[in-house]
Parts: structure tokens; sequence; C-alpha cells
């Protein structure tokens, strides 16, 4: 049998998008195969890895877990909407300069489940972002470097405030 | 050289050189990759862990008609994925002996359509008597493998083990365990093939060694080497996960391609991965010890069994691994190692970082503070009698010719750990408290490179070229996966050539472009293929000198004006150096003998864990490492090996179990395989000695495995420490802290407070 | 991935109820989906039996925290990101502040539901110890309207429960009479986040003269389903927390709990840490508490 598709409106990266797709397919598989926005990874399926974070309507969520009706009139971010115009957000500058990706696979994960942490919370202690990232699997870092990069971050005045360029 | 200073790139910490593609989420990985007309395959995999194949049946439920599928008959070359000897079929024919052992593939334009055909396939079995352990293949009444179950056996032996015993004033044994460990790569193995009757193969994937696939798939396809292409596209994880298996999926991935006569990708899913792909060698490592009255080792009677699956892939490799890292950095007069590696009905064992030395790093060090313990001596002053020293022979009895400095790292280990201190406090302290926490050792070495003549054997070509528009590149096959590849070899480059490090770029990592610089495995990639880089920069300074009128000190413009003059006359500005061994490297593959590495890293790792006896759990709650590996060429990126390679061997020491239940993983989803989130790592404290080795590129020895050693038995040291019963296996979880600690319905007179 | 979307059905009516209308027009055949944290999963992994889902998120009337003199409801839909973030519930009832903040990480609370975490009906949910120990109260609703059960009695059997085909879980009440008593409430899983639990102890008492003047003991993965340790409650009720009556509790939890072997852990590891974290409550007890 095949069920009825949706028109499903999202906003991603400030950009207003309309699918038609199966109401239950993922927002992570919309994502990746009908807005092409490959950034965003599947590592698990499971809502284990967090290497397919986003932000929806300004909360961290792992997207292989939303059906997309349920994101229906959602505002989205992904890791392509992080840097602007070319330049890099400063999150993406702290991990650069302080080794806070290897492979790269949970970084775009990582990355927003960071920029999470710092909009609600602009100044973590170490144990606030080890909990902000607790749901993000390094199998490369062994977090450390994470979780510097983090700090630095946060340091040069990385809030969500200053970067909301895109985002509603 | 250049008129711009020495020494501003390497040992600097540039910024990683695809690091900021990654960062933007632009990096492509395999599954982000759409070729036009592309297909999605899937495999279909034996239920069963032994057993003739009596039928394969296909449900009329599914529109075959959609669909392509390959059976081991459509293979036009060898069924048989080669990597040292050609044993594990490419697919099942008419027998299998493992779970998920691969059967059939099955190709649909659609990615859903062809994982609801893969459960249309009904397969009928006829079980034979599997093999599931290391005993049960040891005592060969059902034989699986060959004539006895054996892939491999070696036999080390060094002085007279039997003529010490009878004099010896202490004996001391002891048995070690270690379990399996999955890799864990937040990618999933994958790749996307096409097959055209003019160009051939071309395999595009996730994978560490571009050169093995090409030669896997030659057999597979009976196709000349210029008819075979593989790419390697941006890898998430590899931790030699992805050395031997990609061959197998992208063997299965071109034979759909050439069925259906579309591109076809196959990405597994972490199920799938978890269930089907290799593993970390599970190991039995015996100790029988003979020392003198003050501590000394007089002899070392180890046996070492593995087990390797169903088939032999790299079980071979692993266990000389695993024979040579067994007796640890220690001197000892007389040895013996005898060593096997055992078939079972499971998925077939392969390369994890460490390769066979985690194994009997965990046993030698564990054992070390066994003998501690028997003979009444500090598990610490036990070491330092024993350490060997520049001047003194290995096992193998090779010369340690370079500096060897275990005492120094010991000594800042325990200095930067405040080692004595917390030990002392925590012994003050422990019966208070219902967190029991002590401090553990260990100590050792890891071979850079391969063993013995293997880097003799695998002959690396690699070089660079520079382009018309004057950027250079790094010709290698060496492949990056987060370990720092593109920029280690780019930054040596920039600095040999006195360039900057924008100048230079990493070709793609295609075998239609580089040449064999071997695989990226075995921690010889800064240090054997580095050289090499370092080397092609000099001989192309030399050549531009000659032939192109570049001056003694010469600027960035007049290098590229050099090589256009070159390019003009040659055709192409290009300079590639093979390998060239050290002097004085000799090793008897025979006899075990010799030079068994060329070069090898030193490290010493402190743990400080905490027993929760309501819960028995053990954490690791702050870890320091001190190593000696040449020199360091890229402080964040060494430094990121060290953190990460520590975690993964946490996570073997204390997390990560793999259930097997009928020879198949049962806990294969990360929500019951579990490794250390950003919540269980400790901090770590990373500490270098740098001793330049003259024979690495820019004197860096090899780095990424070494740290995975350490870990399990300096933590299960530290529990010993913590509440004096000895742990001899891992995983230990706390079920099995549990088993020997537990006390039922005991109730203590509570703590006055 | 395993699952095929353009194979299951999901609507959206929108309110209550007409999401309810919808249910009572074909009893057991619309699965509700609210956050999807664990539904998702099982459609990933190709096992989604149901074809058609109603889905629940972003259906407002379920997603509330009120707070009246007597007690505080919650309601079905709240997620336990809602929960971190209430000032009443880390006042008034801080076990289930601790244990939403024990459900996955970050990503999965702020889509993880209260009432999926009940339903889902895992023996090991993060959520129900808490609610046992606070003696919470289940709100059923249907086109038939609303009836209200002690949550102890909601779980019937592993992974059933007391409500009908046509019924939705509408809310959880809290009665606001624990400002006085111990609490209690540990968990033990694989790693300190993202755990599935091996075993949960939660508990909750009032000290009168030194005696145990209520108590009420719960556990995660030691029976079916979620359950209040009744006879090691009995062998508590009234005594003070002395050695002898520490070892009397020790052994009735360790006769009253039934745990499995599972893939996670075994029996005996189970009942005896969670004999152990009971013992580590009832010392808790002999201390001074610790101020609020």
């Amino acid at each position: 049998m095949s069920a009825p598709t949706a028109t499903i409106q999202l906003n991603v990266n400030g950009d207003d998008k309309s699918v038609s797709v199966p109401p239950m397919k993922r927002l992570l598989d919309v994502l990746r195969e009908d807005l092409q926005l490959t950034g965003t990874k599947e590592g698990c399926g499971e809502g284990e890895c967090g290497s397919c974070s986003v932000r929806m309507n300004g909360e961290l969520v792992n997207s292989c877990l939303v059906p997309i009706l349920q994101a229906d009139g959602a505002s989205i971010e992904t890791v392509e909407g992080l840097a602007c115009d070319g330049v890099l957000h400063p999150l993406q500058q702290a991990f650069l300069h302080c080794g806070g990706a290897q492979c790269g696979i949970c970084t775009p994960g990582m990355l927003m489940a960071a920029k999470q942490l710092l909009a609600h919370n602009p100044q973590p202690s170490l144990a606030e972002i080890r909990e902000g990232l607790a749901g993000n699997l390094c199998r490369c870092t062994g977090f450390i470097r994470i979780f510097e990069s983090v700090l630095s971050a946060a340091a040069s005045g990385a809030e969500a405030g200053k970067q909301e360029m895109h985002a509603r | 050289m250049s008129t711009l200073a020495k020494n501003r790139i390497v040992g600097a910490s540039v910024p990683r050189k695809e690091g900021v593609n990654k960062l933007l989420g632009a990096a492509l990985y395999v599954d982000d990759i759409q070729r036009e007309g592309m297909w999605h395959g899937a495999t279909v995999r034996s239920a069963v862990p032994r057993a003739h194949i009596r039928s394969i049946s296909f449900d009329s439920k599914i529109d075959w008609s959609e669909f392509s599928v390959v059976s081991a008959a459509d293979i036009p070359g060898e069924n048989h994925i080669h990597m040292i000897v050609a044993d594990q079929p490419c697919l099942a024919d008419r027998e299998v002996n493992h779970c998920e052992e691969p059967i059939l593939l099955i190709a649909h334009p659609d990615k859903r359509k062809v994982r609801e055909a893969v459960t249309a396939v009904h397969i009928e079995y006829d079980p034979l008597p599997p093999v599931f352990t290391i005993e049960d293949s040891e005592k060969q009444q059902v034989v699986i493998w060959g004539a006895d179950n054996c892939f491999k056996s070696f036999l080390l032996e060094k002085g007279n083990v039997d003529s010490v015993w009878a004099q010896a004033a202490h004996i001391v044994e002891g048995e070690y365990r270690t379990g399996a460990q999955e890799h864990l790569y937040i990618e999933n193995n994958g790749v996307i093939a096409e097959y055209t009757a003019e160009t051939g193969i071309t395999v595009w994937g996730s994978l560490q060694c571009p050169f093995y696939v090409h030669k896997s798939l030659l057999a597979v396809f009976n196709l000349p080497p210029e008819r075979v292409r593989v790419i390697q596209t941006e890898t998430g994880g590899a931790f030699g996960g992805k050395e031997d298996y990609p061959s197998v999926i992208a063997s299965h991935a071109a034979l759909l391609a050439m069925k259906c006569g579309h591109p076809v990708k196959m990405v597994y899913d972490r199920i799938e991965d978890l269930a089907a792909t290799t593993k970390r060698h599970p190991s039995r490592v015996r100790h029988r010890t003979a020392l003198d009255a003050g501590g000394k080792l007089l002899a070392m009677d180890i046996d070492i069994a593995t087990d390797g699956g169903a088939y032999s892939t790299l079980s071979s490799t692993v266990l000389s691994r695993a024979t040579l890292h067994s007796p640890g950095p220690y001197v000892c007069p007389n040895v013996r190692v005898r060593s096997h590696a055992w078939a079972t009905n499971t998925v077939p064992y392969g390369a994890f970082r460490g390769f066979g030395a985690p194994q009997t790093v965990f046993a030698v060090e564990r054992h070390m503070d066994e003998i501690a313990a028997a003979i009444g001596m500090d598990p610490i002053e036990l070491r330092r009698r024993n350490f060997i020293h520049q001047g003194e022979t290995t096992a193998t009895e090779q010369l340690m010719r370079e500096p060897v400095i275990l005492d120094k790292l010991l000594d800042r280990a325990l200095a930067e750990s405040d080692f004595y201190k917390r030990r002392d406090k925590f012994a003050k302290d422990n019966a208070q408290n219902p967190i029991r926490r002590g401090m553990g050792v260990a100590a050792f070495y890891h071979g850079s490179g391969f063993t013995g003549s293997g880097e003799r054997y695998l002959n690396s070509l690699a070089g660079i070229d520079v382009t018309a528009d004057d950027k250079v590149r790094v010709l290698v096959s060496s492949t990056e996966f987060g370990q720092g590849t593109n920029t280690v070899l780019t930054q040596i480059a920039a600095e040999t050539l006195g360039l900057d490090y924008e100048d230079v770029a990493m070709a793609p990592p295609d075998t239609g472009i580089v040449p064999n610089s071997g695989p990226t495995v075995a921690s010889r990639t800064v240090m054997v293929i580095g050289g090499l880089i370092e080397r092609s920069c000099l001989q192309l300074i030399a050549t531009l000198r000659d032939e192109a009128s570049l001056p003694e000190d010469f600027s960035r413009e007049e290098f590229f004006a050099a090589c256009d003059q070159l390019r003009k006359a040659r055709g192409e500005a290009v300079s590639l150096c093979r390998y060239e061994a050290p002097p004085g490297i000799f090793w008897d593959d025979q006899k075990y003998r010799g030079e068994a590495y060329p070069a090898y890293a030193w490290s010493v790792h402190v743990a400080q864990v905490a027993v929760d006896t309501v819960t028995y759990s053990a954490e690791v709650e702050e870890y320091w490492s001190v190593q000696e590996a040449g020199r360091v060429i890229h402080p964040v990126l060494a430094g990121g090996q060290i953190e990460g390679g520590i975690a993964q061997g946490i996570g073997y020491a204390l997390y990560e179990k793999v259930v097997l239940q009928n020879g198949r993983m049962a806990n294969n989803q990360m929500t019951n395989y579990i490794m250390p989130t950003a919540e269980d790592v400790p901090p770590i404290h990373i500490f270098w000695e740098e001793l330049p080795f003259q024979h690495g590129g820019f004197g860096a020895k090899g780095i990424g495995e070494l740290p995975h050693d350490g870990p399990a038995p300096a933590i299960l040291n530290a529990i010993r420490n913590a509440i004096g019963i000895s742990f001899n296996s891992i995983p230990l979880l706390p079920e099995d802290l549990f088993a020997k600690l537990s006390v039922q319905g005991k109730v203590e007179e509570p703590a006055t407070v | 991935m395993r699952g095929n979307a353009a194979e299951h059905e999901l609507v959206a009516p929108g309110s209550l109820p007409a999401v309810l209308d919808l249910i009572a027009s074909a009893p057991g055949q619309w699965m509700p989906i609210a956050g999807g944290t664990e539904l998702m999963v099982v459609f990933a992994a190709g096992r989604l039996s149901a074809n058609k889902l109603v889905n629940l998120w972003g259906v407002e009337e379920l997603r509330f925290i009120d707070s009246t003199h007597d007690e505080l409801v919650i309601g079905a839909g709240t997620t336990f990101s809602d929960l971190r973030a209430s000032a009443a519930v880390a006042t008034d009832f801080p076990l289930l502040d601790r244990a939403a903040g024990w459900i996955g990480s970050i990503a999965n609370q702020t889509r993880a539901t209260l009432g999926g975490n009940l339903v889902n009906g895992s023996p090991a949910a993060d959520s129900s110890p808490a609610l046992l120990v606070y003696d919470a109260e289940i709100e059923l609703i249907s086109v038939r309207g609303k009836r209200r059960m002690p949550y102890r009695e909601f779980h019937t059997g592993y992974k059933q429960n007391a409500m009908t085909a046509d019924e939705l879980l509408y809310a959880v009440h809290l009665p606001r009479r624990f400002a006085q008593h111990r609490q209690y409430l540990r968990k033990v899983g694989t790693r300190r986040a993202m755990a599935i639990s091996k075993v949960a102890l939660g508990a909750t008492a009032l000290i009168k003269n030194d005696l145990i003047d209520e108590i009420r003991v719960a556990a995660a993965s030691l029976a079916p389903f979620p359950v209040r340790l009744v006879q090691t409650e009995a062998a508590l009720a009234g005594k003070s927390a002395s050695v002898d009556i520490i070892q009397a509790a020790r052994e009735s939890l360790l006769a009253e709990a039934q745990p499995i072997d599972d893939i996670r852990s075994n029996a005996q590891y189970r009942k005896v840490v969670g004999a152990n974290l009971l013992e580590e409550f009832l010392r808790h007890l002999n201390r001074e508490p610790e101020p609020r």
C-alpha cells in the first residue's frame, strides 16, 4: 500500500521550503534528499549518536526521530546555516583552532548541540558543556578538544544572539 | 633552501587542511554523493553460523523483474576477497561459516524497496556443528577451517626458558582475556560503484586503503589494473575498520553495478554494520614468569590465542604484532612466546587500532602488577628494575640503538599525576567510603610501521608534483580519516620546500592519480610516508637547481618559476621517491628474530579509578599519559590522537562488550553497544618527551595506535589497587565486579557522621 | 534505515477532541505518536507494524503543567525539557525533575513526552519510580469522558496497561504532600548519560520521632513493569532505620524483586544493586536532611 503524501512547509536556515513527501518521512531524510542539505548526517537512526542533530523551533532535536509532518511550519537550523556569507561562526572558528573536528562526521550535529547550549547558557561550565553534548557521540577526539572548542567560543562571546542572522 | 625561516610550519598547529569543509558541513561523505541513474544495493546474509545452503527461494509478493540479483555464480573472476590468504568468499556459494555471511546481493532504484526485498528472500539451511570459542577451536574436535582450525602460529624464542624454572626465586602465573571490540566509527561502511565496458570499474567509498580495494577488485573481476579505479571519499572515522572490510563491500557494489548496468550505492545502516563487519580479535593470553629474589625477570613463557572468526583476513599479522608486543618494555634473558590464531564460526575479526598489541599489552601489564603483589614489591619498582634501555636487546634480539627513556617517562607520569600522594590518600580514605579509589600504571611500547621487512615488501612510492597554477600536490595513497594525514603531509612538504602551508594541497586519493604509497595503517604514515615526502621535496629542489636555475637561497616566486621551467623541459614537474629501509634492519621471518620494527614509540599511562561499592561500577576519574614518539609535527593533532585513543581504550576496558548469541552480535544497536559519552570521559592530561627519530619524516615516529595500548591495563591495575581484587578480563562491567564483590544481605555498622 | 515512510499513514487531526473522535471511530487502528523517540526507532529498524498513526505532537491541550493548591497536573504531551524547566516540578517534585534529566540527551528530552514514557511501558521507564513514590494518579480520556486511577494500577503486565482501545493518557496528577518527606532517586545505567536503566530505585519517607511514618519504595527493572515494593515498605513502616531493619528491608527487597536477565544486565545484579540502593537511602535517613 502507498500512503498519501503531505505538503509540508518549512523554514530552513532562513529560507522557506515546501516539500510533498510521505508524512512519516524522517526530517533527516527530507533535509538530505529533498532539500539536498547533506550536512546533517545519519550515524545510527536511533537517536543515540546525535550526528543528525538540528535545531527545530529553537530546540535541539534528533532529526532521525522527527516525522516530517511534525515539522510542518517549523523553523529548522542546520549546520549549513551557521556560517554567514562565508564567514565562519565563532563555534566553527573555535573548532578549527582547537582541534574539535577530526573525521568531521559528528561535527555538524556537535556544532548544533554546542550552539543550542550557548544560546541558553553563554558561559557554561565544563560540567554543563559535558551535559549539553552528552547526546553527541564522537569516536575520534575523546571529546577533550571539543570541550576546549566550546569554552573558547564562549570566551569569545559566541552566544546565539550575535549570530542569529538566518533563524527566525 | 628558501630564505624563509625553518620550522615555521612543522611543529605548529596549523589549521586542519580539510577542516573548513568539515565545519561547514560541506565535506562529502559517500552517502552525501549521488551519481546519475544510481541504484541502491543491499545484502542477503546468513541467519545461521555454519551450514550448507539447501535452497534459496524468492517470495512472489515482490516483483523481482524490477530488481537485479547477484549470486556467487555472477562473479567473473575469483570468488575470494584477497587479503593475505584468499579464503574469504566474496559471496557464499554452497556453505556459510558465520552469521551475517553475505550470500546474495540485490539492487533496485528505490532504496526503501531494496530493503524490503532482502526480507523476501527465503533461505533454507542444513546446519553444521559450529565452533564459537578459542577453547572449542583448539580442541579440534570439530574442524571448520583448514586441517586444524589454526590460521597461523608463531614461535618466538630467546635463550632457554625451561632452564630457569628450577632455580627461580619466584614463579608467577596468570591468564588474561580480552573481548571483541567494535570500531564504532560514526560513519557506517559505504561505497558507490560504477561499471562500464569502456572504463571498467570505478568505486568511491569510505575507506583507508585505496590500493587494497583496487587489488581485491582485480581478482574478483579478473581485470587488469588500469581498468579498476578506487577513490576515497571523505571518511567518517575508520580505526582499522575500513582497512580490509571495504574490499568486501566494494566488490559487492561493483558486482551489482555490473549486473544492473547502473551505478550502485551500498551504505550500511548501524544495525548491519555492527552485526556484519570486522571487530577487534578476542584473545586469551597466559603468562608464566620466573624472577630472581630481587625481582629481576629471568624467564617469560607466554601463550597467546586469538579468535580470528570464520576467515583468516588479517589474523596472521594481528597475531604477529600481538606476539611481538607480548613481553612488554622489559629486558629478559629468556623468552618464549607461542601464539595461535584460531578459527571460529563468527564474523571474521580484522584490523583495529593497535592490531594485537592492546590484547597482549593488557596481559603483560596486568601480569606485572600480579607479580608485584605475589612477590611483595611495589609495581612501580618492579617495572623500573626491568625496563629495557638503550644498548639492550628485546625478545627478538633487536638491539635498542635509539635512546629508550622509560625511566624518564615513568618519573614524569608519576610526578604529573601526584601518583604516590593520591595512592596513599586513597588507601587511608577507602575503608570509610562507599567509593573506593585507586591508582594504576601501564608502561608499554608500540612498534611504528610494518613488522620486519614489511615496509620493504610494500615498496612504497610517494612524492609531489607542482601544477601550472603554482600548487604543490602531495601524491600519496595515504588517506585522511580524521587522524590528520592531509595536514601533516602538506606541513612537511611546505616546510621542506620553504613555501607557505597554503601552497600545498593533497592530490585526490584516487588510484588513477596517485602512486601506491601503501596502506594507511600501522602508524606508518607520518614516519614512513612523511619521510618520503621530505625526500621528494629535497630531490625536487636538487633537480630544480641542476636543471632549472634555482638559486641556492630561493624565494617562493623563484621556486614556482623554476618549476615552470622544468615543466616546459620535461612536460611535468614531479618528484617521486621509493622507500629505502634504514641501514641495519634485518628480520628473519622463519626464526622470528631481528629488527621487529624500525622504530618504537614509548609511553607510560596513569589512571585514577573510582569503584562504587553500591553499584559495582568503575569509572576513570582522571588520566595521564606521557609519551616519546619522536618529533611532534602538529601538537593539536597529535594531542587529539592521544586523547581519542585513550577514550577508545577506556571503552575497551570498561564499557564496550560485544554480546554474541549463537555466533551473532545480539547488541547490534548503539543503544546497547556502549561507548563513553561526553559525560563519561575523564580529564586527560598528556605530555610529550621529544627525541627526534632520524629515519622518520621530520623526526616523527608513529602515534596513532600507541595510546590505545595503555588504558585497559592501567585501569584494571588501578581497580586492583582500589579494592584489592584482581580482574584479568575485559571488558570489565559492573556485573563482573559484582560477581566477585557482592556480599548479599550483609550490613555493616554505618559510619558515624 | 529499514522503514518505508510510504507505507505508513500519519494524520494530524489537530485538536484533542478530533484525535479522540478518530481513535473512537476505529479503536486500536490508529497508533498515537507523540515525540517519536520510541516509535521512530522501531520504524527505522523496519519493525513498525502500525500502518496508521495519529499525531499527538503539537496537540496543545495535552502539553501543560498546571498548579493547583492540592496538586500539580502534568499533561501527557509535556516533554522532559518542559519538566526540567518548571519551577513547580523542581520545588515540589524534585525526583521527577531529576528523572527528566536522565532521559537520553538534550535532543531526546525536547521530544520525549511524559505520556509516551508511561504508555510505552518499559519496565525501565525513567519517570516511573518517581511517579510511583509520589502517589501519582493517571487521568485517561476518550470520547466517553475522563477517568482517573492510581498510577500504580496503570501497568497490568509487561508492556500492557489499563487503557481501553479508544483511550489516550491525558494527564498525571501529583498530590502536593511530599514537602516534608525525605526523597531519594537513583538510576544505575550503562554509563552516565544516554543509558537505559539497569535498575532504578525511588523512595519517599516521612520521618516522625525517628520512626518511618510513611514509606514508599518503587523500582524500575525489578519487575515486568515499574512497581511499588509493597513488602519492602511493610518491613519498614513504623520502624527506625536501624541496622537490623535495614537488613530486613534488604532481604524483603531481594525476595520481592523479580528482575530478569537481558542484554543489558542480569537478574542477580539488579536485585542486589536494588538492595544496595535501598540501603543507601535508609542510611541517609539517619543523617540530617540536606537543606532545601
